[in-house]
C-alpha cells in the first residue's frame, strides 16, 4: 500500500499533466460546441503539431543531460527543408534523394554541435545559439530570400498523406478500423506477457479485477480514436511516424543501456563517469540524435507547408523546450519521459487549436501558453518542496 | 542553581512517520564546550536545526531557553540575533568571493544602511583573522584556500555576528589530524573569550579531549550526559551509550589468506589537470597481494585520492606515465570503463557528489557499472536487475523502504553500503576504497569493515585510503605512507603505530 502511494507521488506531475490535458480537451470540446473532437479537427491537431512532437522527443534527451537545451532546432528544420527543396524542386532530383540528403545534413549538423559541446566543452546554450544563427543565415543564403514551392506529392505524403484513404467501407476507413483492433490485441498481449514475466521472476502481479477494467478502458479509448480517424480519411501518415518515434524512444530511454546512461549523465555526471559511462560520447550522440530529429521535423514541416521558406521553423525550439518542461522534465537534468514530453506538446497543441477555433487571437494564445508553462513548472517546484 | 546559557526542554520533533526527537532536554553551561554524540540518524542534527530555527517554532514541541528567556525562532535570522550560529558540515561559503566578502555576507558593514563600508569590512576581517590564526590575505578567494582554512573563515563569519553559542556539525570530518588539532585548540581559545560551543562529532578522541560535557543521543532520545572529571568519559564508555551495547572490538576479525602479488603500480607519475606544470604524483611504486588489505595513510592533500583516480582509468591527471600491472599483465586504460572491464573498482571518498546518483533509486545505482551483465543486445533485463538489487540490499543490510528508494534519502552509512554493493556486483579483483567510513557512525563502520574483511577473505585485493589512522592500523595488513605526492614509507601491520606513520611523514620533508 505504502509502495503504490509513493509511486503515485513520484509520478504525480505526469498524472496531473494527463488530467490537465483531459480537462483542457473537455473544456474546449464544450466551448467549441464539439468542433474540437470532430474527425477532421483531430487529424488537424495531429498534423499541426507533428513536428513539435518530433522535436520534443529529441529535445527531451538533451534536457535529460543536465538540462541542456538545443536552441538551433528551428533553424536546422529550415535549412534541411531548404536543401531538400532545392534538390527536388529546383534540380528535379528524386524525392527519396532529397529526403535522404536532408536527413544526412541533420546528422552532420548534430555531429557539429555534439563535437563543440561534448569534446570542446563549449556550453550547449552557446553552441546551439550559434547554430540557430548559422543555420538561419544559411537557409536564407540557400533560398536566396525567396520561397520554393510547390513540393512534389510524394514529398508531401509524409506530412499530409493518409494511409489508403480510399479504402472505405460504409463511410469508414478500413485500415484505421483494423489498426484499432490490431492495436487493442497487441496491447492485451503485451500486458499478458509482462504479467507472465513478472510471475516468472516471482513479483507481485496486478489482479485481474483491476487489470480488466484498465485494459477495457484503454481499448475503448484507442478504438474511439481510430473510429474518429476512420470517419475522416483514415490514419495520417505522420501519425504513424510520430507513434513509431515515440515507441522507439520510449524503449531506448527505459529499457536500454544508452537510455540508462543518459539518465545517469543527468543525475550525476561525475558519478556516471566513475561508473564507466562514457559521458562525452553520451552527450555527443544526444546532439547527433537531435540533429537527425530536427531534419525529420524539417522535412515534415516543409511537406505540410508545401514550400521551403526562409522563415520556416522560427520559434520551434521554444515550443519543443516548453513541451518537455510542461511534461515533467527537470531543468537540471536526469528526470523526464518521452511520453511526458508528448503529453506536454499535445497540451499546448490542443490549447492552440481550441483557442483558434474559438477565435482567440494569436497574441493572446502566446500569453496563455506562457502562463501554462509557468504554472506547470511552478506546480512542480511546489510539489517537490512539499515532499521534502 | 547553576546558570545555563542554553536549555532545550522536552523537545519533540515529528517527521511524517518518524519521531526524530523524543522529549529531548539538554542544558549547556556558559563558556563550556558541549559535545553531542550519537550514531547517524540519532537526531543530533535535527536537534541543532530546531535550535537554530531551520525548523521554525511551532513545528516542534518543547521550549528553547536562551539566557533564561524562552525563545521561539521562526528562522535562522532570529536565532542569529540571539547569538546562535551554526556551521554545517557542508560549508556555506561562496567560493568565488573573497574571504572578507564572505565573512560579512548577509551581515554587511555599512554606515548608512545601504552602501557597504569596505574599510570597516576589511579592518574587522583582518582583526578577526588574526584572532583565529588564519594567515591568508583577506582578498583571497575562498575557492583558493583549503577546507581547513575555509572552516576558519566560517568561524570568523560567526564571530562577525557576535556569536555567543557556536554550533559545529562534524567540523573535523574533512580535516587531517594536524588541522583538526588546530581547530580544536581554537575552540578552547574561543571558550576563554566567552564563546560557548556545541560540537557534533563522530571522532570520540576529539570529543573526550575538549568537551566539558558530553550528551549521548540514541534513537531521538537523550541517553545520558557525562561531565568531565565527574563521570567516566572514556571512548568505550561513550560508545556503549551510543550503540546500546559494549563494543569490545571496533574492528572485526579476519582470517588472513594472503596470496601472490596481484596488483602493481610502477614508476607512476602524473601532473595536475588544471596546471600541467604541477607534478602531483612522483615516482610511485607499490604492490598489493591477493587477500591483502593495503592501507594508504597520509595527510590531506598527500596525493592519495589523486593516485587512486589516476590509476583507475586515468580519471585524474595529465601527462601520466608509468605502469599498472595486474596478475603479471600490464593494463592499458584510458577511461573508467577500461578500468572496470579490467577488474578494478574505485569507491570514491565523496559518495554524494561522485559516488551515487542521489535522485535515482538503489536499484539503478547498483546496476550502473554492470549494466552489460544484465542485458542482452543493449536491452536491460529489469527483472534480473531487481533481483540483483534485492540480493545486495539483503546481503549488506541496506536499511531502506525497498530497492526503489532514492539513494538521496538514505543515511550516510546506508549510502556507503549502496556504493559497496555497486562495486561488489561489478565483480572486481582489485578494490580501491577511498575513505570508506567517512562521516558514518560506529555501528555502520563495523558493518563496512566486515564487508571489507569478507572481500579480502574471498581473495580480492583491497587498497584502502583513510585519514583515520586507527582505522588504517586496525584494518590493514600493510601500510604505505604518502606525503606530497610520494610514497615515503612502507610499514607492516606489526611495526605500524601512529608514531611510526607520523615519523615517516615528518622525515620526508
Amino acid at each position: 500500500m505504502g509502495k503504490t502511494s509513493s509511486i503515485i507521488r513520484g509520478n504525480l506531475r505526469q498524472y496531473v499533466m494527463i488530467i490537465a490535458l483531459v480537462s483542457v480537451i473537455i473544456l474546449f470540446q464544450i466551448s467549441t460546441e464539439g468542433v474540437l473532437l470532430m474527425p477532421l479537427n483531430i487529424a488537424n491537431i495531429i498534423s499541426q503539431n507533428s513536428y513539435i512532437f518530433i522535436l520534443a522527443v529529441g529535445m527531451l534527451l538533451a534536457i535529460l543531460t543536465n538540462g541542456n537545451i538545443d536552441l538551433s532546432v528551428g533553424s536546422v528544420c529550415a535549412v534541411v527543408g531548404a536543401i531538400s527543396a532545392v534538390m527536388v524542386v529546383k534540380m528535379d532530383l528524386p524525392v527519396f534523394l532529397g529526403i535522404g540528403v536532408g536527413l544526412g545534413i541533420g546528422i552532420i549538423i548534430g555531429m557539429w554541435h555534439g563535437f563543440w559541446i561534448a569534446y570542446a566543452g563549449v556550453p550547449a546554450f552557446i553552441v546551439t545559439l550559434a547554430g540557430m544563427l548559422i543555420f538561419r543565415g544559411l537557409t536564407m543564403v540557400i533560398l536566396q530570400g525567396t520561397s520554393l514551392a510547390p513540393m512534389p506529392d510524394s514529398y508531401k505524403f509524409i506530412a499530409s498523406g493518409f494511409i489508403a484513404p480510399d479504402l472505405q467501407v460504409a463511410g469508414l476507413n478500413l485500415i484505421a478500423m483494423i489498426a484499432g483492433v490490431v492495436a487493442s490485441i497487441l496491447y492485451v498481449i503485451s500486458q499478458m506477457v509482462s504479467r507472465g514475466n513478472k510471475r516468472k521472476y516471482g513479483f507481485d502481479v496486478q489482479s485481474y479485477k483491476s487489470l480488466i477494467p484498465q485494459m477495457a478502458g484503454m481499448i475503448i479509448i484507442v478504438n474511439a480514436f481510430t473510429y474518429a480517424l476512420a470517419s475522416y480519411k483514415g490514419i495520417p501518415m505522420v501519425l504513424v511516424l510520430v507513434i513509431a518515434l515515440v515507441a522507439i524512444y520510449t524503449f531506448i530511454t527505459t529499457k536500454t543501456i544508452p537510455g540508462r546512461h543518459i539518465y545517469a549523465y543527468g543525475g550525476n555526471t561525475v558519478a556516471a563517469r566513475l561508473s564507466g559511462v562514457n559521458t562525452k560520447k553520451v552527450l555527443f550522440w544526444v546532439y547527433v540524435n537531435m540533429g537527425l530529429l530536427s531534419a525529420v521535423a524539417g522535412i515534415v514541416f516543409t511537406g505540410r507547408l508545401n514550400s521551403a521558406t526562409p522563415k520556416a521553423g522560427v520559434g520551434f525550439e521554444l515550443d519543443a523546450i516548453a513541451a518537455c518542461f510542461i511534461g515533467g522534465a527537470s531543468t537540471t537534468g536526469g528526470i523526464g519521459t518521452v511520453i511526458g514530453a508528448i503529453v506536454g506538446a499535445l497540451l499546448m497543441g490542443v490549447l492552440n487549436n481550441g483557442m483558434s477555433i474559438m477565435g482567440v487571437s494569436i497574441d493572446w494564445q502566446q500569453t496563455i501558453k506562457g502562463l501554462v508553462l509557468l504554472a506547470a513548472v511552478a506546480f512542480d517546484v511546489y510539489s517537490k518542496s512539499k515532499t521534502k | 542553581m547553576e546558570q545555563y546559557i542554553l536549555e532545550m526542554r522536552n523537545i519533540t520533533k515529528l517527521f511524517p512517520g518518524v519521531k526524530a526527537l523524543d522529549n529531548v532536554s539538554i542544558q549547556v553551561k556558559a563558556k563550556h564546550i558541549h559535545a553531542l554524540v550519537g550514531e547517524n540518524g540519532a537526531g543530533k542534527s535535527t536537534l541543532m536545526n530546531v535550535l537554530s530555527g531551520v525548523y521554525p517554532h511551532g513545528t516542534y514541541e518543547g521550549d528553547i531557553v536562551v539566557d533564561g528567556e524562552v525563545c521561539g525562532f521562526r528562522n535562522i535570522k532570529e536565532s542569529e540575533a540571539k547569538g546562535i550560529a551554526i556551521i554545517h558540515q557542508e560549508l556555506a561559503l561562496i567560493p568565488t568571493l573573497s574571504i572578507a566578502e564572505n565573512v560579512f555576507l548577509g551581515n554587511e558593514r555599512s554606515d548608512n544602511g545601504f552602501i557597504i563600508s569596505w574599510n570597516r569590512t576589511r579592518l574587522e576581517t583582518v582583526k578577526m583573522l588574526e584572532k583565529v590564526g588564519l594567515k591568508e590575505h583577506i582578498d583571497t578567494k575562498v575557492k583558493d584556500i583549503g577546507v581547513s582554512k575555509q572552516q576558519l573563515v566560517e568561524i570568523v563569519k560567526a564571530m562577525a555576528k557576535d556569536v555567543k553559542i557556536l554550533i559545529l556539525d562534524e567540523p573535523t570530518a574533512a580535516l587531517n589530524d594536524e588541522d583538526s588539532d588546530h581547530l580544536l585548540d581554537l575552540l578552547l581559545e574561543l571558550k576563554d573569550h566567552g564563546i560557548t560551543s556545541i560540537i557534533i562529532s563522530h571522532k570520540l578522541n576529539e570529543v573526550t579531549k575538549i568537551a566539558d560535557e558530553i550528551t549521548v543521543i540514541r534513537d531521538g532520545k537523550v541517553i545520558e550526559t557525562l561531565t568531565k572529571n565527574v563521570d567516566d568519559i572514556s571512548e568505550a564508555r561513550i560508545i556503549k551509550g551510543m550503540v546500546g551495547r559494549e563494543m569490545t572490538d571496533r574492528f572485526p576479525k579476519r582470517t588472513h589468506k594472503i596470496g601472490p602479488i596481484s596488483f602493481e603500480v610502477k614508476q607512476w607519475n602524473a601532473y595536475d589537470p588544471k596546471d600541467e606544470t604541477k607534478h602531483v604524483l612522483k615516482d610511485i611504486n607499490l604492490n598489493a597481494r591477493q587477500g591483502e588489505v593495503v592501507g594508504l595513510a597520509g595527510l590531506m592533500g598527500a596525493g592519495r585520492t589523486e593516485l587512486a583516480m589516476s590509476v583507475f582509468g586515468r580519471t585524474f591527471g595529465k601527462r601520466i606515465t608509468g605502469q599498472v600491472i595486474k596478475d603479471g599483465k600490464e593494463l592499458i586504460m584510458h577511461t573508467a570503463k577500461d578500468a572496470i572491464s579490467n577488474g578494478l573498482a574505485y569507491a570514491t571518498e565523496d559518495r554524494k557528489t561522485a559516488g551515487l546518483i542521489l535522485m535515482q533509486d538503489i536499484r539503478r545505482n547498483i546496476s550502473l557499472p554492470s549494466l552489460e551483465k544484465i542485458s542482452k543486445h543493449m536491452i536491460i533485463n529489469e527483472f534480473q536487475e531487481i533481483r540483483v538489487a534485492e540480493e545486495y540490499r539483503k546481503k549488506l543490510r541496506i536499511k531502506s523502504t525497498g530497492i526503489l528508494q532514492k539513494t538521496g534519502n538514505l543515511s550516510g552509512g546506508n549510502q556507503q553500503k549502496v556504493v559497496f554493493s555497486k562495486w561488489i556486483y561489478s565483480d572486481p579483483d582489485v578494490l580501491i576504497l577511498d575513505e570508506p567510513t567517512r562521516g558514518i557512525d560506529v555501528g555502520a563502520k563495523y558493518e563496512i569493515y566486515s564487508v571489507i574483511n569478507e572481500l579480502a577473505e574471498k581473495g580480492k585485493t583491497i587498497i584502502m585510503i583513510s585519514s583515520e589512522l586507527p582505522e588504517i592500523l586496525g584494518m590493514c595488513d600493510r601500510i604505505y605512507v604518502m606525503n606530497e605526492g610520494r610514497i615515503v614509507g612502507e610499514l607492516g601491520a606489526t611495526e605500524a603505530t601512529p608514531e611510526s606513520v607520523m615519523h615517516c611523514i615528518m622525515n620526508s620533508h
